[in-house]
């Protein structure tokens, strides 16, 4: 079969999948769960309980404030502790629901049982708002609400639906243990936001190194008879599963600069998202639950594992409950190596994307002392945006704005690739993340000022 | 958790550094050494060692003493400049002009542009420059290959291919340069047999150094490629307009430390494009002004002088050239 692949940049850092042949284990409940409203991308959810209430497993807890907002249930049943700010995985204050947590009840109209629902509801609005209903957001990274994605503006159509099964992160295995565990789900998953978005051409793109995965979607779609749906076998190559990347790589088309997947007739959606729209629709099951993987270079393979967790679990409790932060370990991520953020609290809870706790011993994620940059063009070579951030970061460094934004630094969707090869070692990314804040933020007062003007007309 | 480190993603790195780069180019780089020394004997040897010694020690001592940082002789770029100061130089050099050439490649065009990264020329070549206009008879003093293996004599004054024709040339007579070149079997040039500085000898040697750079995906091959098509293109055009005047693209190729200019000197990432496209216009730009050199100029030969003269060029090819960009086309 033909590999696929993105045209421009990328890297091959070692795939380390090492928990890849852990399947996925439900973790009990703790005695406390800490509910982020901040789960999704978008306007933080409202809470719509009042301390001392009594909440059911997959009540809702949380309404939409916004457009662009989700709903967020509870993960658990007990009573209502406290509400108030928390520090989230790095820190920063967000509004947390505290349940304290007695049993496993759950609310009312919610299908627990594990019988495969093959059959397709034929209304789109229907579809669209049980996805919304039940909370379910991108599980790949960003955690955009599903149901906006799924509902493309007028006049913008959806040729092709992408299920993200990429997985293009160094040592992260829960997309690909939902994708070998709960195939037909995925399918019929994924065959349901076809139906949404107007039986469009669906493609259900996989990286080359999880054989087992393409072998059991086979089996699945050969089973289920879904119609529409396609497999794409994508080379190993990082990030291949980077939105922009992967409507290059499976469509051939470059989303311009500043736009939207829409419009080159893109949706792309994660596998674990499917799963969600899965029982968000046929079963009427909020997200209130994720995969999640504990692994690292420094924690002894048995001790690796994929674990189904409640949204809510505090990270302490999943590291106590895997055995304790393993000896050796320098730097704890959640998310991948490449882009996934250094925990500085471990006492803040796992959120709907949650996707991994990761352990780095010092030596994988030592940063050599910077030198003189050697001018190799490896960043650039490197770059899956076609960037040049050896450029960048001399203009960042010179605070010469108009200059960046020429450099499109705005387009730079933070992968890490340059930073990942250099090899003087000079810290490019952190001097171009902040340069990309200050230029878009200069575009958006450009375009709302212009916005400004017109409406006074 | 004040135990562990945050910092900003990505959280690991590709197993590569500057030093890791140049001990790539030292190794590519053996192959050449090891001949050379077998072919010239133990004065190449000496040769050799007093230009990475002296080079070495001008880096640490003026990164310490004058610039007051931390040393950075450990990323071994000083290194491959003794080396390749050397592989540039005639067998017979005193050892105090290696070391003039060793001081004058680090110290002028090295540190005072501020170190690895900053300079604008390639320090070895302007090294081997500087030497060439201020010991002229030292630095065309070819040595005709007597080695390890023939134990014959010591030394004896030859000259190179290009020099020979050039003072043919010179001597106002209609030559038939096919005639000359045929003189020299293209196997020894390829195989080591020739008079030249020591990098000059073996193309071979060099050659395989190189594909292992390229497997090693230390350099692109864009900038040599382009340079040996640009001579091979001009030379085949002058050669068979007038093949009595003009010398034809095999000789050009192998002759004159092209081979160790093109994929070791015009290569060094310091002082050439940042970008492959760039990459071709500079290698165009080194193989015409070679070729210009060799034809009409007054030197035997000039890829030191080409590649000097795009190395100047590069900050202006960089800000022509630049990467393709995503969804911009």
């Amino acid at each position: 079969m033909n590999k696929l692949s993105f045209s421009i940049g990328g890297v091959h850092p070692d795939d380390c999948k090492i928990s890849r042949n852990c399947s996925i284990e439900e973790l009990p409940l703790p005695g406390v769960m800490h509910v982020s409203m901040a789960q999704h991308l978008g306007a933080p959810a409202t809470p719509v309980v009042a301390v001392g209430d009594r909440v059911r497993t997959g009540q809702v807890i949380g309404e939409p404030a916004g457009f662009i907002s989700a709903f967020v249930h509870s993960p658990a049943s007990g009573t209502v502790k406290s509400i108030g700010p928390g520090k989230d995985l790095s820190g920063r204050m967000v509004t947390h629901i505290d349940i304290a947590v007695e049993g496993d009840e759950w609310a009312e109209g919610i299908d627990r049982s594990s019988t495969l629902v093959t059959e397709i509801p034929e209304d789109r609005t229907f579809i669209l708002e049980r996805i919304r209903a039940n909370g379910v957001v991108g599980l790949g990274g960003a955690t955009f609400p599903t149901h906006v994605k799924l509902n493309p503006a007028p006049g913008s159509k959806a040729e092709c639906l992408i299920i993200n099964g990429a997985e293009c992160e160094p040592y992260l295995t829960s997309d690909f243990r939902v994708l070998v565990e709960r195939t037909r789900e995925v399918v019929v998953g994924a065959t349901i936001m076809r139906r949404a978005l107007g039986d469009c051409r669906t493609v259900i793109a996989v990286e080359e190194n999880k054989p087992e995965a393409i072998m059991s979607l086979r089996a699945a779609m050969g089973e289920l008879h879904m119609e529409g749906l396609e497999i794409a076998v994508l080379r190993k190559k990082y990030p291949q599963g980077g939105e922009k990347q992967l409507i290059d790589a499976v469509m051939h088309r470059q989303v311009k600069s500043g736009g939207l997947p829409i419009s080159v007739g893109a949706v792309v959606q994660n596998v674990s998202t499917a799963l969600a729209v899965y029982e968000a629709v046929q079963k009427n099951r909020p997200l209130i639950s994720n995969v999640l993987t504990v692994t690292g270079d420094c924690l002894p393979v048995e001790r690796q594992h994929n674990y189904l967790f409640r949204i809510g679990m505090p990270l302490s409790y999943i590291a106590e409950y895997a055995g304790g932060v393993p000896e050796g370990a320098a730097k704890i991520v959640s998310g991948g190596p490449m882009m996934g953020r250094a925990v500085s609290e471990m006492e803040a809870s796992t959120v709907k994307g949650s996707s991994s706790l990761l352990y780095l011993s010092e030596k994988a994620t030592r940063r050599a002392p910077e030198s003189n940059c050697i001018r190799c063009g490896r960043c650039a070579s490197a770059c899956p945006m076609g960037l040049e951030p050896f450029l960048l970061v001399r203009l960042a460094k010179a605070g010469d704005a108009a200059g960046l934004e020429a450099a499109s630094v705005q387009d730079c969707i933070e992968c890490g690739c340059c930073l990942y090869s250099c090899p003087a070692a000079v810290p490019l990314l952190d001097h171009i993340r902040p340069a990309k804040g200050q230029v878009m933020g200069i575009i958006r007062a450009r375009a709302a000022a212009a916005k400004a003007a017109d409406d006074k007309k | 958790m004040d135990r562990f480190i945050v910092s900003p993603s990505p959280h690991i790195h590709a197993p590569v550094s500057t030093r890791s780069l140049m001990r790539d180019v030292l190794i590519a780089l053996a192959p050449a050494v090891v001949v050379s020394c077998l072919f010239y004997g133990w004065s190449e040897l000496l040769v050799i060692a007093v230009s990475v010694v002296s080079c070495v020690l001008v880096e640490w001592a003026l990164t310490r003493y004058v610039l007051r940082r931390p040393s950075t002789v450990g990323d071994l770029s000083a290194a491959l400049t003794g080396v390749l100061l050397a592989l540039n130089l005639p067998v017979s050099t005193p050892w105090w002009v290696v070391f003039v050439g060793a001081l004058f490649a680090i110290g002028v065009a090295k540190i005072t542009f501020g170190g690895l990264g900053q300079n604008i020329f390639n320090p070895a070549i302007a090294g081997r420059v500087f030497l060439l206009v201020s010991f002229p008879s030292y630095m065309t003093d070819w040595t005709a290959p007597q080695g390890l293996i023939g134990g014959g004599p010591d030394a004896f004054s030859g000259a190179t291919p290009l020099s020979a024709l050039k003072e043919q040339l010179a001597g106002g007579a209609a030559v038939d340069v096919s005639a000359l070149a045929s003189q020299y079997s293209y196997r020894s040039v390829l195989f080591a047999n020739l008079g030249g500085s020591a990098g000059e000898v073996c193309a071979v040697a060099l050659l395989v150094g190189f594909v292992y750079l390229l497997c090693r995906k230390v350099v692109k091959i864009w900038i040599p490629l382009s340079i040996f098509a640009t001579v091979a293109v001009i030379s085949l055009v002058f050669s068979s307009i007038d093949p009595v005047r003009f010398t034809g693209p095999l000789f050009n190729l192998l002759t004159g430390g092209l081979i160790l200019g093109a994929c070791y000197m015009a290569t060094d990432y310091v002082t050439s494009p940042m970008t492959s496209l760039g990459g071709i216009v500079y290698g165009v730009g080194i193989g015409l002004i070679v070729m210009m050199i060799r034809y009409f100029g007054s030197y035997p030969e000039g890829v030191s002088f080409a590649i000097l003269v795009m190395n100047m060029a590069v900050p202006l090819i960089d800000r022509g050239f630049h990467s393709r960009k995503f969804g911009r086309a």
